[in-house]
C-alpha cells in the first residue's frame, strides 16, 4: 500500500489542481509543492523499512488486473529501484520550488504535467509486470512532450517531436520484446516468474537494450538530448537528466543483464567501446559549446557513459557504483540545470560569452556552483568521486573486457576537469561586464532548492555507505546471473552447452521467490 | 599518541576552514580575527603534530588506525584510516610548522584584500587537505588529500579572480595535475588487482614476502610504480607536466610559499618516499633519478634568464624538486626526504621575502626595475641572503647538507647522474645571486613614485621571515650532522628499507668539491651581475631559447590543446554529431516524409478521383481474369 499511495499521490495532485485550478496561482503552487513533498516524505519510510539483507522485491502489491491476458497490477521494488524512487519523489518538490515563478503561462497546466510526470516516473521504476512497465514508460511521454513542447524555447517543436520520436523508435522495439517474451512466459507478463534461457535471446536483448540505449542516450543515440535540453524549460531539464536518463540505464539493469545474460555477455565487446567512445566523445563536444545547456546536456553523454561502463563490467563494485552514479549525476547534473535556469531567469541567456566575472555579484551562487561544478568533475570528499571510483575500479579490477577500455575511460577524467573549469572560468571569473552588474545574487527561495541538492552531495561524498549497503544485495543478485553465464561462456569453448550452469542464476531468484512465498 | 591527538590534528584547520568559509561574511568587519583563527586552528595542528613526533621520537609505535568504513563491500574496502610513522611525522612539522608561519605572515600580507577570509578560508582548507594525504594509511586517501590539495591550489592560484592570468594558470594547474591523476588512478587499481587492498602495509608485507614475486612478478610493479610516479610528475611538476608551476605564481606569494615551494608539490617525493618498497623490488628508482636530474638541469637552465622574481624561484622550485626524485630514485630516500625538510624552509623563506619586496614595490616582480634594495629593506635582504646562501650549498647551511647527501648517493648509482647534478648545483648558485645582485645591489632602478614609498614591511611580515632563517641557515647541521649516520636518518630507519647503495668514495672530498661549484656559481653571479643589469633582448640564439622557456608552452599549445579543440569543434561536434549522426536521423525522417507524401497523392478527398481509380481497378482485374486465366 505504501509503495501504491507513493506513485499515485501525484495523480491525485494533477486531480486536486484540476478541480482547484480556479483558486489561483499561489493556490496551485502550494498544492503542487506541499504533495511533492508529502509523496517525498512518505517514500522515506520506503528507506527505513527497506531490508538490506535481501534481494527480493519488498512492498510488493499484486492485484490481477486482466486476467484473460495474463497481466496484473504488480509493484514492488529492490535496493536498486529504491533510490530512483527516492531521486524522483526528491527531485520533484526542488523542482515544484525551482519553477515557483519561472511559469508565465499555463501554470496549472505545467504543474499538473510535473506531478503526473512524477506517477509515471515511479511506475516505470516499481513495475514488476512488463505490461504495465510499458504502460507507464509510455504514459510518461505524453506529460514531458507537454512540457518541452509548451514551456520550452523557440524550437520546441522541433526537439519535442525529436525527442518522442527516437523515444518511440526504441519502444516499438522494446513492446516487440515484451510480446515475445510473453509467449514464451506462459502468457504472462509477470517479470518476476520470467526465467531464462530464453529463445531468440539475441534478438529480444536488443529489442531492448537499443531502447534502453536511445534513453540513456548511449553514443550514437544521442542527438536527441541537446536539442530537448536546450529547448525544455529549467525543470524539464532537470527532470530529463536527473530522472529520465536513469531509465535507460536502469532498464539494463533491470532487464537486460538478469534476463539475458548470455545475450548481455556476446554483445559487451560492442556495448563497451560505445559507452568509452560516449565518455570521451561526450566530453570533447562539451569542450566546444557555446550554449551552457548544450555543455551540460553533453556532458551527460560523458557521464552516463560511466554509467553503462560499470554496468558491464558485470562485478558488485562496477554495477553498484553504476547505480550510485545515476543517483549522483541526478544530482550534481539536475543542480547544474537549475544553477543555469537560474542565471537565465537572470540575463535571459545561456551562452558563456555573455558571462563573465559573475563571482563578484554573486558570491552564493558562485560557491554553490563551484561545490556542484566539483561534484561533476568527481573531486574526492563529494559524490561523483564515489561513483566514479567504483565504475573505474571494478571495471579495472575485474572487467570482463580489456584494461585498455578503461584507461581511455580514466582518461575522461582529465576531460570533465577540462570542459567543466573552462566554463565556470568564463562565466564566473573574469571581469564583469555591464550588463551583467545589475545580476542579484540568489534568493532565500533559491537557496531553499539548492541546500538539501548540496547536503547530498557532501553526504554521498563523506559516507556513502548507507547507500551502498542498501543496494549491496540486490546488485548482488544481478552480478550472479550474468556471472553465471559468463562462466558459462568459458566453458562453452572447451565442452558442449551446460544448461544447468545458465539456470543457476535463474534459480536463484526462484529460490528467493520461494523464500518469500513461505514468510508469507 | 593516540587516535583523538590526530584527529584533533586534522580537524582543526577543518574547523577553521568552515568558520571562515560559512561565517566570513560576518568577519569581514575584523579581518584581523579571521585571520588570527586561521593562524590558530595551524597552531592547534602544529602542537599536536609537535607531541606525535616527541612520543615517536621517544620510541613509541607507529600509530595505524581506521577511522571508519567509506567505500566498501563484500569484496573491496576502502577506509577512512591514518598512519603516523616517522615520514609522517616529519611531513607533519614541515606543514604546520611552516604552515602556521605563512599563515600568520598573510595576516599583514592580505591586509586590505577583498577576499581576505576567503583566502584564509582556502589556506585553512589546504592545510587540512595536506594532512591527509601525508596521514592516510592507504593509497586512497592518500589520493583523496592528493586532489584535495589540487583543489585549493587551483582556488588560490586563481585567487584574484578578475585577472585572467590568474585563472588561466589556476585552471592550467588543475588540468595539469589531473594528467598526474589519471596515472595515480591507474598505479591504484594495478596494485589493487595485485594485492586486493590500498593499505600501505598489507601492501608493503606481501610485495617483501617471498611468494609475492613468484604469484605476479615483478612487471605487475614495475607498472604500478611507473603509473604512481606519472601521478608524482604532475604534483611536483616534473618534466613533461612541470608547466603548471611557474604560472602558479600568479597567486598571492604566500600561497606560492606554502603550497608551490614548501608543501604540496613536495607530495610526490613523499609518495615515492612512502613506496619505497615498492620501487626497491620493481628497480624503478633509476626512471625516477633520471626524470628528476634533468629536470633539475633543464628547470635552472631557465631560471637563468628569466627577470621575474617570482618565476626564478618557481623555476628554481622545479630545479630543486627534481634533486628530491634524484634521492628518492637512487635509494636515498632518507635524504630525498631530507632535502624536501630543508627546501621547505630556505625556500618557503624566499618566497615570503619576495612576497616582502612585492609589499614595498607596489606588486613589482621585474627586478631589473629594482636594485639597491638592501639599504630600504635590510630585514629583507638579510634573510633572503640566508636563503640563497642555504640553497646555493654554502658551507655548513642547510642545502649544503641535504643537496651534498643526495649527489654523494647518486655518484654511487650513476656516476653520470651526480655530474649533471653538480653542474646544476653551479647554476643553482649563479642564478639564485643574479637575482640577489641585481635586486638588492648595484644602483636603484626604482621608478621614483614607488622609491617614496618603499619601506621594510611591518612586524607582523618580517618577523616569520626572521623566525624562518634560523631553521634555513641551521636546520642542515642539526639534522644532518653526520652523513649518513645522522639524527635524521636514524629517526626515519624504520621507514625506509636498507639502502643498497654503498656510499663510496670520501665524504669529505664530495663535500669539498659541491662547496667549490656553490662558491663558483657565486662568484661569477657576481662577475657578471654586480655592475650590470639584466639586457632586456636575448643576446643570442640560445639565450633567445632559454628566455623563451625552451617554447615549450607554445609547442603544448599547438601539438596539443589547439588540435583537440579545433577537432572537438569542427571534426566531433559539427562533422560527426550534427552532419553524421543527426543527418542520418533527418534523413530517416525525411525518407518517411517522401514516402508520406507519395502516399498522400492517393488520399486526395476528391471522390470522383476515387470512383475513377475504383472502376479503373475493376477494369483491370476483369480483364486480368477475362485474357490471362
Amino acid at each position: 500500500m505504501l509503495l501504491s499511495t507513493v506513485i499515485f499521490l501525484p495523480l491525485l495532485g494533477v486531480i486536486a489542481i484540476a478541480l482547484l485550478r480556479g483558486l489561483g496561482a499561489s493556490a496551485i503552487k502550494g498544492i503542487a509543492l506541499a504533495i511533492g513533498l508529502i509523496t517525498f516524505v512518505i517514500s522515506l519510510g520506503l528507506y527505513t523499512g527497506f531490508n538490506a539483507d535481501t534481494a527480493t522485491f519488498q512492498y510488493v502489491t499484486q492485484q490481477s488486473w486482466i486476467s484473460d491476458l495474463g497481466i496484473s497490477y504488480h509493484i514492488g521494488i529492490d535496493g536498486i529501484s529504491l533510490w530512483l524512487v527516492l531521486l524522483t519523489t526528491f527531485l520533484t518538490p526542488v523542482c515544484i520550488l525551482a519553477a515557483w515563478n519561472s511559469v508565465e503561462k499555463g501554470l496549472s497546466g505545467f504543474m499538473m504535467s510535473l506531478l503526473a510526470l512524477e506517477t509515471g516516473m515511479l511506475g516505470v521504476f516499481c513495475s514488476l509486470d512488463l505490461f504495465l512497465f510499458f504502460m507507464f514508460w509510455e504514459s510518461m511521454l505524453i506529460p514531458m512532450y507537454f512540457l518541452i513542447g509548451i514551456w520550452g524555447g523557440e524550437r520546441r517543436i522541433y526537439a519535442t517531436v525529436k525527442f518522442v520520436l527516437y523515444t518511440m523508435a526504441g519502444s516499438a522495439l522494446m513492446l516487440v520484446g515484451i510480446l515475445v517474451l510473453y509467449f514464451q512466459n506462459d502468457n504472462s507478463f509477470d517479470l518476476t516468474t520470467l526465467s531464462g534461457p530464453f529463445e531468440h535471446s539475441d534478438l529480444l536483448f536488443l529489442a531492448f537494450f537499443v531502447a534502453f540505449a536511445i534513453k540513456v542516450p548511449l553514443f550514437p543515440f544521442h542527438t536527441w538530448l541537446p536539442d530537448a535540453h536546450v529547448e525544455a524549460p529549467t525543470v524539464g531539464s532537470v527532470i530529463l537528466a536527473g530522472v529520465l536518463l536513469k531509465m535507460g540505464t536502469y532498464g539494463i539493469i533491470r532487464f537486460c543483464l538478469p534476463l539475458f545474460p548470455d545475450a548481455a555477455e556476446k554483445f559487451t565487446p560492442l556495448i563497451v567501446p560505445l559507452a568509452v567512445i560516449g565518455i570521451i566523445y561526450g566530453a570533447l563536444v562539451a569542450m566546444v559549446q557555446p550554449d551552457l545547456k548544450k555543455l551540460v546536456a553533453y556532458s551527460s553523454v560523458s557521464h552516463l557513459g560511466f554509467v553503462v561502463l560499470g554496468l558491464f563490467s558485470k562485478n558488485p563494485a562496477g554495477l553498484q557504483g553504476s547505480v550510485l552514479q545515476m543517483i549522483n549525476h541526478g544530482l550534481s547534473t539536475g543542480a547544474l540545470f537549475l544553477l543555469v535556469g537560474m542565471i537565465y531567469e537572470r540575463r535571459h541567456s545561456r551562452m558563456i560569452v555573455d558571462f563573465g566575472g559573475l563571482s563578484k555579484r554573486m558570491p552564493i551562487f558562485a560557491t554553490v556552483f563551484m561545490i556542484v561544478t566539483l561534484s561533476s568533475i568527481g573531486l574526492p570528499g563529494l559524490n561523483g568521486f564515489v561513483g566514479e571510483y567504483m565504475i573505474l575500479f571494478g571495471s579495472f579490477v575485474q572487467g570482463a573486457f580489456s584494461k585498455v577500455y578503461v584507461v581511455f575511460a580514466t582518461a575522461g577524467v582529465i576531460l570533465a576537469a577540462v570542459y567543466m573549469l573552462w566554463m565556470f572560468q568564463r562565466v564566473m571569473f573574469g571581469t564583469l561586464d555591464k550588463t551583467n552588474e545589475g545580476l542579484p545574487d540568489l534568493n532565500a527561495r533559491e537557496i531553499v532548492v539548492m541546500l538539501p541538492i548540496l547536503l547530498f552531495i557532501v553526504w554521498i561524498g563523506v559516507y556513502p555507505k548507507p547507500f551502498l549497503s542498501k543496494m549491496e544485495k540486490s546488485v548482488g543478485l544481478v552480478v550472479t546471473k550474468v556471472q553465471a553465464a559468463q562462466a558459462m561462456g568459458q566453458l562453452e569453448n572447451q565442452k558442449p552447452r551446460d544448461p544447468k550452469l545458465a539456470l543457476q542464476g535463474t534459480q536463484h531468484i526462484q529460490h528467493e521467490n520461494h523464500e518469500k512465498e513461505a514468510e508469507q | 599518541m593516540s587516535k583523538e591527538l590526530i584527529i584533533v590534528l586534522l580537524a582543526a584547520p577543518l574547523v577553521g576552514f568552515l568558520i571562515n568559509g560559512l561565517f566570513g561574511k560576518w568577519l569581514k568587519g575584523s579581518e584581523k580575527l579571521s585571520g588570527w583563527i586561521g593562524a590558530l586552528a595551524v597552531l592547534v595542528s602544529l602542537v599536536c603534530s609537535i607531541i606525535a613526533f616527541t612520543s615517536l621520537n621517544g620510541g613509541a609505535a607507529p600509530l595505524d588506525e581506521t577511522l571508519y568504513e567509506w567505500i566498501t563491500g563484500e569484496s573491496f574496502a576502502f577506509n577512512i584510516g591514518f598512519r603516523v610513522d616517522a615520514l609522517t611525522a616529519v611531513m607533519l612539522l614541515v606543514i604546520t610548522g611552516v604552515g602556521f608561519l605563512i599563515h600568520v605572515y598573510s595576516i599583514g600580507y592580505m591586509h586590505g584584500d577583498e577576499g581576505y577570509t576567503r583566502y584564509f578560508a582556502y589556506l585553512n582548507l589546504f592545510v587540512f587537505a595536506m594532512l591527509i594525504l601525508v596521514l592516510g594509511n592507504n593509497y586512497l586517501m592518500m589520493f583523496v588529500g592528493w586532489e584535495g590539495v589540487g583543489l585549493c591550489s587551483y582556488l588560490l592560484i586563481g585567487f584574484w579572480y578578475e585577472k585572467q592570468s590568474a585563472t588561466d594558470a589556476g585552471k592550467k594547474a588543475f588540468i595539469v595535475n589531473r594528467i598526474g591523476d589519471f596515472g595515480f588512478l591507474l598505479g591504484m587499481f594495478t596494485l589493487f588487482a595485485a594485492f586486493g587492498t590500498l593499505d600501505f602495509t598489507t601492501i608493503f608485507d606481501a610485495a617483501e614476502a617471498d611468494n609475492f614475486q613468484k604469484i605476479f612478478g615483478a612487471s605487475t610493479l614495475v607498472i604500478a610504480t611507473l603509473l604512481l610516479f606519472v601521478g608524482a610528475i604532475g604534483k611536483s611538476a616534473q618534466i613533461p607536466l612541470y608547466v603548471w608551476l611557474p604560472d602558479a605564481m600568479e597567486g598571492p606569494t604566500p600561497v606560492s610559499a606554502l603550497i608551490h615551494a614548501a608543501t604540496m608539490v613536495t607530495a610526490g617525493v613523499y609518495m615515492i618516499a612512502r613506496s619505497a618498497v615498492l620501487y626497491e623490488i620493481a628497480h624503478t628508482g633509476q626512471v625516477v633519478a633520471w626524470i628528476g636530474v634533468l629536470t633539475a638541469f633543464f628547470a635552472a637552465t631557465i631560471a637563468l634568464t628569466q627577470n621575474d622574481i617570482k618565476r626564478i624561484l618557481a623555476y628554481s622550485t622545479v630545479s630543486q624538486l627534481g634533486y628530491m626524485f634524484v634521492g628518492v630514485g637512487v635509494g636515498a630516500y632518507a635524504s630525498g626526504i631530507f632535502h624536501l625538510v630543508t627546501h621547505a624552509f630556505f625556500k618557503g623563506l624566499m618566497f615570503l621575502t619576495a612576497g616582502s619586496v612585492m609589499h614595498a614595490m607596489a606588486n613589482e616582480l621585474d627586478m631589473r626595475k629594482m636594485g639597491g634594495l638592501k639599504s630600504k629593506m635590510p630585514i629583507t635582504h638579510w634573510t633572503f641572503l640566508v636563503g640563497a646562501l642555504a640553497i646555493a650549498g654554502f658551507p655548513f647551511l642547510s642545502g649544503f647538507w641535504s643537496k651534498d647527501e643526495i649527489l654523494h648517493s647518486a655518484w654511487g648509482s650513476s656516476p653520470l647522474i651526480y655530474g649533471i647534478g653538480l653542474i646544476t648545483a653551479f647554476l643553482t648558485a649563479f642564478y639564485m645571486f643574479r637575482l640577489i645582485f641585481v635586486t638588492f645591489y648595484g644602483e636603484s632602478r626604482v621608478e621614483p613614485e614607488v622609491a617614496s614609498h618603499l619601506h621594510e614591511s611591518p612586524s607582523v611580515m618580517w618577523v616569520p621571515l626572521a623566525i624562518l632563517a634560523i631553521p634555513s641557515a641551521l636546520i642542515g647541521l642539526l639534522l644532518g650532522w653526520g652523513g649518513h649516520d645522522s639524527w635524521f636518518h636514524h629517526f626515519t630507519k624504520s621507514v625506509f628499507p636498507e639502502a643498497h647503495h654503498d656510499a663510496s668514495g670520501n665524504v669529505i672530498l664530495f663535500m669539498i668539491i659541491s662547496s667549490i661549484v656553490g662558491l663558483a656559481g657565486i662568484a661569477f653571479a657576481w662577475t657578471r651581475y654586480s655592475k650590470r643589469v639584466p639586457s632586456d633582448e636575448p643576446t643570442s640564439a640560445i639565450h633567445r631559447l632559454l628566455a623563451n622557456k625552451y617554447y615549450i608552452d607554445e609547442a603544448y599549445n599547438a601539438l596539443i590543446v589547439q588540435p583537440i579543440k579545433n577537432g572537438s569543434h569542427f571534426l566531433l561536434w559539427k562533422l560527426v554529431d550534427n552532419g553524421i549522426i543527426d543527418g542520418i536521423v533527418n534523413g530517416v525522417a525525411a525518407i518517411v516524409r517522401f514516402i508520406g507524401g507519395l502516399l498522400r497523392r492517393f488520399q486526395t478527398g476528391v471522390v470522383q478521383a476515387y470512383i475513377v481509380s475504383m472502376v479503373l481497378g475493376i477494369v483491370i482485374f476483369l480483364a486480368y481474369y477475362l485474357f490471362f486465366t
